[in-house]
């Protein structure tokens, strides 16, 4: 029997039953379909996440005070203060860090911002000239402030775009005064707008010098984060260690563990979002493949049902010829060819599916998110969905192959 | 040589209790015979020719057909055994509905090993010979009683068989249908030279066989030759 045959013949043993056929491919259309959703998002999301740790600066590293969380009381709850102006001094010796190309300290706090009658309420970020660099964040109008600026301690802001647009709507922003804490900062230039980037969304963000920021609005004396860039790449983790040497000679530390501060690089950020994403993809996956047991075993049932239904068949084919091997083959195939054809559709679904959830997130919550076919996803469904038609498939096959063609003759 | 020897043939159901259905049965039958197999039901006509057909094994005594009995035979080459010699008629047709005249009568050539590009031809020679070429894409539902035996006996004659076994292939059709499918049948034995092993409970038709083994409670009551072979009318082209 020819292999074309073999197939023409198991699609018509399904077509003679095309509504119990549909209704059983059904468990696995929703099994494909929901490993390819989860999938297909899961690695969206990923990417998300992972453009906008990238978008730091794989040689950006981040000192952030506390310990490490290491559990949910740990969090934001001890030595958030513990970075101050002598570690940045100690930082910015060439002996300590010799890598060390740029160092800013940055605080940031959320305040409103008024103009005339008009208030808005924003994140204020306190860094220093070197943001726009580190940051790669120039100004669309208007200007960076100077070194001489953040000494002074002087009252000047860049707002983002989004707060121009609550504040002045169209009218030009510069050189106009706004009311922070009572303060008036003079606006020296307008961030483009830039959307969601890494932690902070510039959009809404109000840039001023540091040293007003820890003075003025704040009334504090310690960073909520020191951005150091290194020179190279290459040079990060050397930079890193002498970063953790500097400041736990400047705390007085001997033991790493109870260090008072952390550092975050891109590299560990990146492994970090990778390893969450992948556990809950993998988990969301997992739930979804309990669906396609469940469509496996409606498939076994289904099939049962039709040997038996077909006993008079299977007997007939056994007495013009037909081997065990050729019956078992036939209703084998049959099992496969549905829980292929439900695999496909769930695939064509679950695509279809994801790539409306891409538009809706990227248009309605104007998330800089992408599709993708999630190639290794269809793949992985195709795979599953033939494996479990073989699976289930087998054991009715089986049934079939081993009928006795005068009892399956004599069957009414 | 004989194509079918039978010798001490006996076979007994176990169902719970033991129902003896064949109690030592021997006969032989040549190539190119045409034997009707008679007797009331219960008789083991259908248990005998099941075995005959390799649809079953005995419970002891010895079967040889061609010379080799269902042991000499592994599963694969019994069934293909079935499939290039033998053919099978049933009393209940037993074609697939779902599926054209032409396909049914192409079901034993899936599994023959013959070409794929050749089953057309044959089944379309098969459907012409039991004069149903005018009926090839038609349903079995489609079509009488009468004409759906024509398309399982040409199912049967399909892989040219040595020996065609019809169980009962009248038995559920008016006697003009019955009439027609009986022509067929004396006319392959006769025109091609094919083996015909009749099941039947009525004279009427056992008496269009040459031989008649007449069955009584799973043993032979006799075994005569037919003196005035009723000849069917050669209505069919």
């Amino acid at each position: 029997m020819t292999t074309v045959y073999i197939f023409k013949t198991a699609v018509s043993g399904l077509r003679a039953h095309k509504s119990r056929s549909a209704l059983t491919i059904l468990g696995i259309v929703i099994g494909i379909t929901a490993i390819m959703l989860v999938m297909s998002l899961g690695e969206g999301a990923q990417n998300l996440i992972l453009g906008q740790v990238r978008s730091i600066g794989p040689k950006i590293i981040a000192v952030v005070p506390g310990r490490q969380p290491k559990g949910p009381t740990d969090i934001f709850s001890i030595f958030a203060n513990s970075l101050k102006q002598k570690d940045l001094e100690a930082l910015q010796k060439k002996s300590n860090v010799p890598h060390a190309n740029k160092i800013m300290p940055v605080v940031f706090g959320s305040e409103s911002l008024a103009f005339g009658s008009e208030t808005y309420r924003a994140t204020i970020f306190g860094v220093t000239e070197l943001f726009a660099q580190i940051y790669d964040m120039y100004p669309a109008e208007g200007r960076i402030f100077s070194e001489d600026e953040v000494k002074s301690y002087a009252d000047v802001v860049i707002i983002g775009s989004k707060i121009k647009d609550e504040l002045f709507g169209n009218d030009n922003p510069l050189d106009k005064k706004i009311k922070i804490k009572g303060r008036n900062f003079k606006v020296i230039g307008v961030l483009p707008q830039k959307g969601q980037f890494s932690f902070l969304n510039f959009d809404e963000v109000a840039v001023i010098p540091y040293t007003t920021a820890q003075q003025y609005v704040f009334g504090i004396k310690h960073f909520h984060r020191i951005a150091i860039e290194a020179d190279e790449e290459k040079n990060v983790p050397q930079t890193v260690e002498d970063i953790k040497n500097t400041l736990r000679d400047s705390h007085g530390i001997t033991d790493p563990e109870k260090d008072d501060f952390f550092i975050e690089t891109q590299t560990e950020a990146m492994q970090t979002v990778s390893s969450i994403t992948n556990i809950l993809t993998a988990f969301l996956t997992g739930i979804a493949a309990i669906s396609l047991l469940v469509g496996g075993v409606g498939i076994m049932n289904i099939m049962l049902v039709s040997v038996t239904e077909r006993t008079r068949e299977i007997g007939l084919r056994k007495a013009v010829g037909a081997t065990e091997k050729n019956i078992l083959t036939q209703f084998l195939l049959e099992a496969i060819i549905l829980t292929v054809i439900g695999g496909i559709i769930g695939i064509v679904l679950g695509a279809l599916l994801s790539f409306i959830s891409s538009l809706i997130l990227s248009n309605v919550l104007a998330l800089n998110w992408t599709f993708t076919f999630p190639v290794q996803a269809a793949l992985l469904g195709l795979g599953v969905a033939t494996f479990v038609g073989l699976v289930f498939g087998l054991y009715p096959a089986r049934q079939a192959s081993m009928k006795s063609p005068i009892e399956a003759l004599r069957y009414e | 040589m004989a194509l079918i020897e039978v010798k001490n043939l006996e076979k007994t159901y176990i169902d719970g209790t033991e129902t003896p259905a064949l109690r030592g049965v021997s006969f032989s039958i040549k190539k190119g015979e045409f034997v009707a197999i008679m007797g009331p039901s219960g008789s083991g006509k259908s248990t005998l020719l099941h075995i005959l057909g390799f649809l079953d094994k005995q419970t002891s005594g010895e079967y040889r057909f061609d010379g080799k009995t269902i042991d000499d035979y592994s599963k694969e080459e019994v069934a293909r055994v079935r499939n290039k010699k033998m053919g099978f008629v049933f009393q209940a047709f037993n074609l697939l509905t779902r599926i054209s005249v032409l396909e049914n009568v192409k079901l034993p050539l899936l599994y023959s090993g013959i070409k794929e590009s050749q089953w057309d031809d044959l089944a379309k020679k098969a459907l012409d010979s039991v004069g149903l070429s005018h009926r090839l894409y038609y349903q079995p539902s489609q079509l009488s009683g009468g004409e759906q035996q024509r398309v399982a006996i040409a199912r049967a004659l399909v892989n040219n068989p040595e020996v065609i076994f019809a169980d009962e292939p009248t038995g559920n059709l008016d006697s003009k249908s019955g009439q027609m499918v009986m022509t067929i049948l004396q006319k392959l034995n006769e025109e091609k030279g094919h083996t015909i092993v009749l099941i039947t409970h009525e004279t009427y038709t056992a008496e269009h066989a040459q031989r008649i083994i007449r069955l009584l409670d799973g043993k032979i009551e006799s075994d005569t030759l037919v003196n005035n072979r009723r000849k069917a009318d050669h209505f069919v082209k």
